[in-house]
């Protein structure tokens, strides 16, 4: 029996008494490559942030690794790919400085940074081709090229699962492909991946499960719904709303159908 | 001269205190800058004015009854903050006002309390340091780098992104309350120095004056030490030149000098860093062409 990465049991959200969440079953297995698809505001993010704990819910309950988020300890398990770098109060940081705090949860408060810790930080930076940008700050970079820095942050810590929300979100293409690349080597390491998406693209062909969230209920878990028609054409501008628009092609069949 | 001055144990004394917060200061500061809470040190530092009169008002050590009521202050502004309520600022604000005026009214009923007195801790008093006084500053320094050294990696990562901090597992409640604390011990070391109406000074400039030259955040810490420590001393060794020279403002005006000497080197920096990088381009296309 393989582990269960993520088990959420009827998680609820509100914002200031407006549910977001309103009961969502979700359960990740390890060694899956599921995609939360939705429209904006259908409540995606929200629910990554609740699997991690980050967005505390208002009812139900979810599992990392068998425990609540709260009393979980083996944080080094999980790799989070925040949407996009806080770069603070402008005190620049390197990339090099960036990429290593991903080793935070396996370093030890009074150990120093060992030469475990330099390799993976170095291999991390040079999976995301930025070995060149190793000792530029963070800040002097472009929107891809942060976004690169977030998933070095990530792979640095050598986790088992991977977190990202909203990692092809205003990237250019080649950073697409590029994280394309990094997954598909993760995804061959048996790594577990849960990925928030507005589209897929480039990252479509690794996906093994797709999971449509919308209006803060599971209206689709299954194969990954496959763009048609115009969507499918590559460089097409995204601009309308999945959730209002009646969907077509696979995705139809599932709708009414018992989860 | 200044051989002259080292024999001198009040000289002694102001030096240590002046190279400490030099060092103190600007290494908790590049923290709470990179937090976006540049203005906490000034939040203490109003609100252990209350401490220090609370010391006269029951014979004990100013220095110490500042700790206590300073650490209370930040650990209460941090609390606020914690909650995220747009009305947290009003109850700062608030919390500091009731600091300066508690301060300014204890210390006017407080035996012994004098409106001198209540001057050389608004504005500093580096010249009527006490072994005592320095007995508690150097043991808040050690506390204040030792922090920096053991959960500097953590503090790091709070301070650049919270939410990353949390999904990596780190205690944030901890982290946070602890950047507040430490801020807190800063404060009192730097308040016989250059007074608690310019305390934040001393955390904050260096560090702005350091961002100006550097790209990475532990080299800014480093170079934000070294301004702060000559910021300091200079500014100790130009009060010596004449009696009419209040040390306070001279050290956080040399420091204020150095930032505007540092925006002017760092613009200069930059612009020949995007030269390079828009020379590039117009090469390739001459090439084409």
């Amino acid at each position: 029996m393989s582990e269960t990465a993520f088990a959420m049991t009827d998680g609820q959200v509100s914002y200031d008494g407006k549910p977001v969440l309103k009961g969502i079953d979700l359960t990740v297995r390890s060694g899956e490559v599921v995609a939360l698809l939705g429209a904006n505001g259908s409540g995606k993010s929200t629910l990554v942030r609740a699997l991690l704990g980050l967005t505390p819910l208002s009812g139900g309950t979810t599992l990392i690794y068998g425990s609540p988020p709260a009393r979980f300890r083996d944080w080094w398990r999980i790799g989070y790919v925040p949407q996009r770098l806080q770069v603070g109060g402008g005190v620049p940081a390197t990339v090099r400085e960036v990429v290593a705090s991903g080793r935070i949860a396996r370093q030890s408060r009074l150990r120093r940074t060992s030469a475990a810790d330099r390799t993976a930080v170095a291999e991390a930076i040079e999976t995301v081709r930025l070995t060149g940008r190793a000792n530029d700050p963070v800040q002097s970079l472009s929107g891809g090229q942060q976004q690169r820095v977030l998933i070095a942050r990530a792979l640095a810590g050598e986790p088992d699962t991977y977190v990202m929300d909203e990692p092809t979100a205003g990237v250019d293409a080649e950073t697409q492909q590029l994280l394309a690349d990094t997954l598909s080597g993760l995804v061959l390491g048996g790594k577990t991946v849960v990925l928030v998406a507005h589209e897929l693209g480039p990252l479509e062909p690794l996906i093994t499960r797709g999971v449509v969230i919308r209006e803060g209920l599971v209206a689709h878990d299954g194969r990954p719904p496959r763009p048609e028609g115009d969507c499918a054409r590559p460089g097409h501008d995204h601009q309308h709303r999945h959730a209002v628009e009646p969907v077509a092609g696979p995705l139809t069949g599932w709708q009414g159908e018992p989860r | 001269m200044i051989f002259e001055l080292l024999q001198e144990q009040l000289f002694q004394l102001a030096l240590v205190a002046a190279l400490l917060v030099g060092l103190c200061a600007p290494a908790v500061g590049t923290f709470i800058v990179q937090r976006r809470l540049a203005l906490l040190g000034d939040g203490i530092g109003h609100v252990a004015l209350t401490g220090v009169a609370l010391g006269f008002l029951t014979g004990s050590a100013p220095v110490l009854t500042a700790v206590i009521v300073s650490v209370a202050g930040a650990v209460a502004i941090e609390l606020v903050r914690a909650r995220g309520r747009t009305s947290g600022d009003v109850a700062l604000a608030l919390l500091f006002y009731g600091g300066i005026a508690g301060g300014v009214m204890l210390m006017a009923i407080a035996p012994g309390g004098s409106n001198a007195k209540l001057n050389s801790y608004l504005f500093g008093a580096i010249a009527s340091v006490t072994p005592e006084d320095i007995g508690v500053i150097a043991a808040l320094a050690v506390a204040v780098i030792g922090v920096v050294l053991i959960f500097g990696r953590e503090l790091f990562v709070l301070c650049q992104d919270e939410e990353m901090a949390r999904a990596s597992g780190l205690p944030v409640r901890f982290l946070s309350l602890l950047i507040a604390v430490t801020a807190a011990l800063t404060v009192v070391i730097a308040m016989r120095v250059v007074g608690l109406l310019l305390v934040s000074a001393l955390m904050v400039i260096p560090v702005a004056t350091s961002q100006q030259l550097t790209r990475g955040f532990r080299t800014t810490m480093g170079l934000a030490m070294l301004f702060g420590v000559l910021a300091s001393v200079g500014g100790l060794l130009a009060s010596t030149v004449s009696t009419k020279v209040p040390p306070g403002a001279a050290i956080v005006l040399l420091a204020l000098a150095g930032f505007v000497l540092a925006l002017g080197v760092g613009k200069f920096v930059r612009r020949g860093r995007t030269e390079e990088s828009r020379v590039s381009p117009r090469m390739r296309v001459e090439e084409v062409a």
